[in-house]
């Protein structure tokens, strides 16, 4: 066989595969945006704009986006608050065997059903559950359950994206080479500016890496809302769901989740050049 | 992704001359993400219906469990299902990974580019599109969409920890195996597939569990009647649950928990 044919013969199964069941329905998607009703049946079907327009002029649909993004803001602001301290800790403080155990126990819960995960949230915030339980034998009868609320949902979302805002910044943080902090102590620095002019911009790569991982996921969720926000969890997500699920009005749905890939598209590219400035810096 | 040289630091710096207060942020943290978790495991083993404290041991959420036929169908099917996706997706991803880490070509880039937006698009997208791909060409949901469906999710990350593995080995082992004869089949078993084998297990795993924990594709392309793991979890929480959740949840969790720190060596720098 000739290395050409070879080739295509290793990739064309995989990416024939991503073609046809990757990219190939979010052209069939893009379709279904335009039109005016499911074509089920002799249903009499035409192409129309009206499923975007609906986007733009009903108030209801871009602040509901607006929402998302903001949902998808304080998750990663949530993340990067609690993250960025302990991939330090991990990175900086702990060494050897230690390192490596923690550093597992850390991405364990990444490898565990995200639905377990938001079960367990359910069983510890519930009324009966062990935060309202431990409140009550405080003498803290009134307390009521913040389940079904917002903050519920950043709760639940932050958890669920903890580990690969650790993961990336820990990364980023392992690869800095401890000789440069050396060398910032021993020509005077004090420990925290060494953190603010060497550590912080040599980890900015993994931070932004870790942003996106979080913040894309986070705006397009919809499991956290539903079962954690109860009637504040109308979300773009959510909405998305319901016409697939509930309305049966795909077309809307398939407009409403073109915007949403919009979005992300535009995050990406933005992170892209982002972040192959950062790598091309020398330092 | 390369695996790191540095596991261990010989010359320890640290910003606070203790280390304790980062310490504490290490223990904040990791109570933070374990917390809910080993709570909903206790309650598995206590006797309140509605996950109520005080806590009373009881076994009854896992005589219940095993009594409980959706439940287990369910289990079952997320198992076969992951099974044979994640062999599906190791399977072509070694292929893929091969070209990328053993040939130089045109669009390289391109391609490897293109895996990234399947992982970072929200599943939500994909699971909606492939529901209408599928309508669209007529083809009723089943376990067959399913599979379909899981496969496309898990390909990128075995392409990817698979490359990683191969980009690692040193080609003088294969051009060796060349050199005294050996074809490139039996060069490709005897050789390559025995040094990738690390990657290639830990990419199968990765991809067993990307599947087994999916909800969002399953939950729009399964058919009705057929159901799996997390979706049967979903329901549950939505129609009224028991702890009988809580018991498969620990059974899941134990499990998936082991699994990983066994091989987790292997995936310290996965994805």
């Amino acid at each position: 066989m000739n290395p050409r044919a070879t080739l295509t013969a290793l990739l064309a199964p995989a990416y024939l595969w991503l073609l046809l069941f990757g990219f190939v329905p979010l052209g069939i998607m893009l379709y279904f945006s335009f039109l005016s009703d499911v074509p089920l049946g002799n249903r009499e079907v035409y192409f129309t704009w009206e499923n975007y327009g609906r986007f733009f002029s009903r108030g209801f649909y871009s602040q509901l986006t607006l929402d998302s993004l903001l949902m998808g803001l304080y998750t990663t602001l949530g993340c990067l608050l609690l993250g960025y301290p302990l991939a330090y800790a991990l990175a900086k403080s702990v060494s050897g065997r230690w390192q490596t155990a923690l550093f597992l126990l850390v991405i364990v819960p990444f490898w565990s059903s995200s639905l377990v995960r938001l079960y367990a949230w359910i069983v510890v915030l519930g009324k009966g559950g062990i935060i309202n339980y431990t409140l009550g034998l405080l003498g803290w009868t009134g307390a009521t359950s913040i389940l079904f609320t917002y903050p519920a949902i950043i709760l639940g979302l932050v958890h669920a994206y903890l580990p690969y805002m650790v993961l990336t910044i820990y990364v980023a943080l392992d690869r800095i080479d401890d000789r440069l902090l050396e060398a910032a102590a021993s020509l005077g620095a004090r420990p925290w500016r060494t953190f603010w002019r060497v550590i912080l911009p040599l980890s900015l790569p993994g931070v932004l890496s870790g942003v996106i991982l979080v913040f894309i996921p986070a705006i397009g969720s919809f499991v956290e809302p539903r079962l954690l926000g109860g009637p504040a969890g109308t979300l773009l997500g959510t909405v998305i769901e319901d016409q697939f699920v509930q309305v049966f009005n795909w077309p809307l749905g398939a407009a409403l989740s073109f915007i949403l890939l919009l979005i992300v598209i535009v995050i990406m590219l933005a992170a892209s050049r982002l972040l192959f400035r950062t790598r091309t810096n020398p330092l | 992704m390369s695996r790191q040289p540095t596991i261990i630091h010989h010359s320890r710096f640290t910003i606070h001359d203790s280390p304790f207060l980062l310490r504490l942020c290490l223990a904040a943290g990791l109570l933070f993400l374990y917390a809910p978790l080993l709570v909903m495991m206790l309650m598995a083993f206590n006797r309140s219906q509605l996950n109520e404290l005080p806590f009373v041991f009881d076994l009854v959420w896992f005589e219940r469990l095993a009594q409980n036929e959706r439940l287990l169908a369910a289990t079952l099917n997320s198992l076969i299902l992951a099974v044979i996706t994640a062999l599906t997706a190791t399977g072509l991803g070694t292929l893929a990974a091969l070209a990328f880490t053993r040939y130089t070509f045109r669009g390289k880039t391109l391609l490897q580019a293109l895996l990234i937006p399947p992982i970072t698009i929200p599943w939500l997208i994909l699971a909606v599109a492939l529901l209408m791909l599928f309508f669209w060409l007529g083809i009723e949901r089943s376990l067959l969409t399913l599979y379909l469906g899981h496969v496309t999710v898990q390909l990128p990350y075995t392409i990817l920890v698979i490359s990683a593995r191969l980009a690692n080995l040193d080609p003088v082992l294969e051009q060796a195996a060349a050199s005294l004869g050996a074809r490139p089949w039996r060069t490709f078993w005897r050789i390559t597939v025995p040094l990738a084998l690390p990657g290639i297990l830990a990419a199968a795993l990765f991809a067993f569990v990307v599947s087994f924990d999916n909800f969002v594709i399953s939950y729009f392309l399964a058919p009705p009647g057929v159901s799996t793991l997390p979706v049967e979890i979903y329901s549950a929480i939505r129609t009224g649950f028991t702890p009988e959740i809580n018991a498969i949840s620990t059974i899941v969790f134990v499990i998936s928990a082991t699994s990983v720190l066994l091989v987790g060596r292997e995936l310290r720098f996965g994805p």
